[in-house]
């Protein structure tokens, strides 16, 4: 994926850009960063220096700002991502349902390890801490979707599934 | 049947809805608490209820409410913690997609006894979904004239915001999860100040845990003392559990507090028992950062008396031979657990989380992940194992914030526990990496 070179919000986003500010008391617009950092991965996908200077610009913030906060939380991505990110979780009572084995047969379906995106672009594979979905586990997300109670035929179902 | 106070109507289908919530008696606790009763007297209920924070430390609600300050012209805040990301802890992530309006029922009568006109649920960015449904039971209620102007003709004004995070175990502590509402890194404050003088841009804030915020409307309902009549000594009321591992129905169970710890492992109304066919090792009682026990240590105390799901039974014997509630994430070991693996996996989650701040922590959870890991895989000597101890009580105490105390802590009690296991690895480099190997000499019950 190449440097986003036009970016501007859809109509529809810069409205709810204002609506995020309006909820905080006035000049305390940069609590909005977090959501519309949400709102800019959403559209753009990823973080790229460009997205970053776009919304400081929308918050009246210095991109230094939004750098250091960007790069604090894991769940925004800083390089290029693949169409479907999925964010494996790896914590210890996921690994005692089975996690680390199912796991393996992920990264065996998608012919990649964690970290990388597969050739057509389609799959990025990440590894997350725990998802608040311990019981239920093992578990990953994609986007605001969670995959739960897997095993080695539901991951082959999904994967196949998103890759049509 | 055990009394159930926030999971009651959880399986009642619709319940997600303002109409249904309502029909099973919803918004009455609004009602009541704006119309017949002052602030002051909300507060006086919760402090007679003594229901302690659910977040993981425990501290008495309302006590924590009566600390506010309330400075003339200063606005005060009210944050709901829904960070949720210790490890083994889904409780709130249940309550909240599956009965919405119990928490934000309870932000109103909460934010009205503080006084507060602006409150926040800051919720782990990880859960957009449940964000979305939580947005929508705000704009219900909004509708349906509990929140917004002069509610319920009352005079009293609130409005109700869903904030998401970003993926930062850190902003769960309470200054970081502030410093991250207005913006910035998640890096734990110095305190104090305390947020109850200096919290939310510099105003006076009380943060409490969604679990803690869920039971006012029953306290308000029913009145403190009836509250306090539940549970055991200063365990009052009840307290969600989110079992986990190697059980047969891991999930999300309501106790009374003082249930014994045998009745909620075994019995068939909640976990019902280890995994059929296995052995019980391990548990940990209250989510990864509260000291790991042998099973036997967490069905009886260090004397040979039954333990109880309570605060006090949990963490009686101290960190020799107890553990804690914490938040409630209940995770149980089987014979086929390595603990040395599950402290590296648990060592390397802290590692991973800690902000930086301070050099105990920071260089402290790395030395230990290092350790551990080489431990577990083959490369260990004798002298690792005092070294980690070592570590470990140069983090404890030494730190802004908790979490070095909880990097700690699970690893100083698995030594602590099952140093035999730790020596087994270092001894035997080629045994113990075998995939899927285990060491057999642990005790089990
Ligand atoms: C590293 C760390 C993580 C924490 N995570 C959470 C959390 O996810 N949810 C929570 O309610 N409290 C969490 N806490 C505890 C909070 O700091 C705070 O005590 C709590 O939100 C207060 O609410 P309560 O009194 O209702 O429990 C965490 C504390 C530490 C040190
Ligand atoms: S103890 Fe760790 S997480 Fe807490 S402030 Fe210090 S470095 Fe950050
Ligand atoms: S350990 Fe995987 S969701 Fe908690």
């Amino acid at each position: 994926m190449t440097e986003n070179n036009n970016i501007v919000f859809t109509p529809e986003r810069l409205a709810k850009v204002q609506e995020i500010i309006a909820r905080y008391p006035e000049g305390r617009q940069k609590s909005a960063l977090l959501p519309v950092l949400h709102l800019a991965q959403e559209q753009f996908a990823w973080m790229s220096q460009g997205v970053m200077d776009y919304v400081a610009s929308l918050l009246s913030i210095k991109p230094v700002e939004v750098y250091e906060v960007a790069s604090f939380y894991t769940m925004f991505h800083l390089e290029p991502v693949g169409k479907h990110v999925i964010e494996y979780c790896r914590t210890g009572p996921c690994v005692l349902m089975g996690g680390e084995e199912v796991f393996s047969h992920l990264q065996q379906k998608l012919g990649i390890k964690k970290g990388e995106t597969t050739a057509d672009g389609l799959f990025t594979l990440k590894e997350v801490e725990c998802l608040a979905a311990c019981g239920w586990g093992p578990c990953f997300q994609i986007r605001e979707k969670y995959y739960m109670h897997l095993n080695n035929q539901k991951v082959d179902e999904i994967i196949e599934e998103l890759s049509k | 049947m055990s009394l159930k106070i926030l999971t009651e109507h959880c399986s009642t289908p619709g319940i997600e809805t303002l109409e249904v919530y309502r029909k099973k008696g919803g918004y009455t606790a609004v009602e009541k608490a704006l119309k017949k009763m002052t602030p002051d007297e909300v507060v006086e209920e919760v402090k007679k209820s003594g229901v302690r924070g659910r977040g993981g430390a425990g501290f008495p609600m309302g006590m924590k409410w009566s600390f506010l300050a309330k400075p003339e012209g200063v606005p005060r805040y009210l944050v709901c913690n829904a960070d949720e990301s210790e490890p083994g802890t889904f409780k709130d992530h249940y309550l909240m997609k599956t009965i919405p309006h119990l928490l934000v029922e309870g932000m109103i009568i909460s934010s009205y006894a503080l006084g507060a006109n602006k409150s926040f649920i800051y919720v782990r960015g990880e859960l957009m979904y449940v964000i979305r449904i939580l947005e929508k039971a705000i704009e219900e209620a909004k509708a349906a004239g509990f929140l917004g102007k002069n509610i319920l003709g009352s005079g009293y004004d609130l409005e109700l915001v869903v904030q998401p995070g970003g993926g930062a175990y850190i902003c769960g502590e309470e200054t970081a999860l502030l410093e991250s509402l207005e913006g910035k890194r998640g890096n734990p404050r110095n305190k104090p100040p305390f947020p109850a003088v200096k919290g939310l841009y510099q105003s006076p804030t009380v943060v409490n845990n969604v679990e803690s915020i869920a039971t006012v409307s029953w306290i308000v309902n029913n009145g403190g003392e009836a509250y306090a009549a539940v549970g055991v000594g200063k365990s009052t009321g009840t307290k969600l559990i989110s079992a986990s591992g190697h059980i047969n129905k891991p999930g999300v169970y309501e106790i009374e507090l003082g249930l014994s710890c045998d009745e909620f492992l075994n019995s068939d109304e909640y976990c019902g028992g280890v995994r059929t066919g296995h052995r019980l090792k391990a548990v940990v009682a209250g989510g990864s950062s509260v000291p790991i026990v042998p099973g036997s240590l967490f069905l009886k105390n260090a004397n040979g008396e039954d333990r109880l799901m309570s605060y006090e039974s949990l963490s009686d014997g101290g960190f020799a031979t107890g553990t804690m509630l914490g938040s409630g994430g209940f995770i149980v070991f089987d014979e086929t657990a390595c603990i040395v693996r599950n402290t590296w996996n648990f060592s390397r989650f802290y590692e991973h989380e800690s902000c930086g701040q301070c050099s105990p922590c920071r260089e402290g959870t790395g030395w230990m992940q290092k350790v551990l890991n080489r431990i577990e895989h083959g490369k260990g000597s004798m002298s690792d194992i005092d070294l980690l101890v070592d570590v470990s009580k140069k983090i404890e105490g030494n730190t802004i914030c908790p979490l070095g105390d909880a990097a700690a802590w699970p690893v100083a009690s698995a030594i602590r526990h099952f140093r035999d296991e730790f020596e087994w690895h270092i001894k035997h480099p080629l045994e113990a990496t075998k995939p899927g190997a285990v060491y057999a000499g642990a005790v089990l019950v």
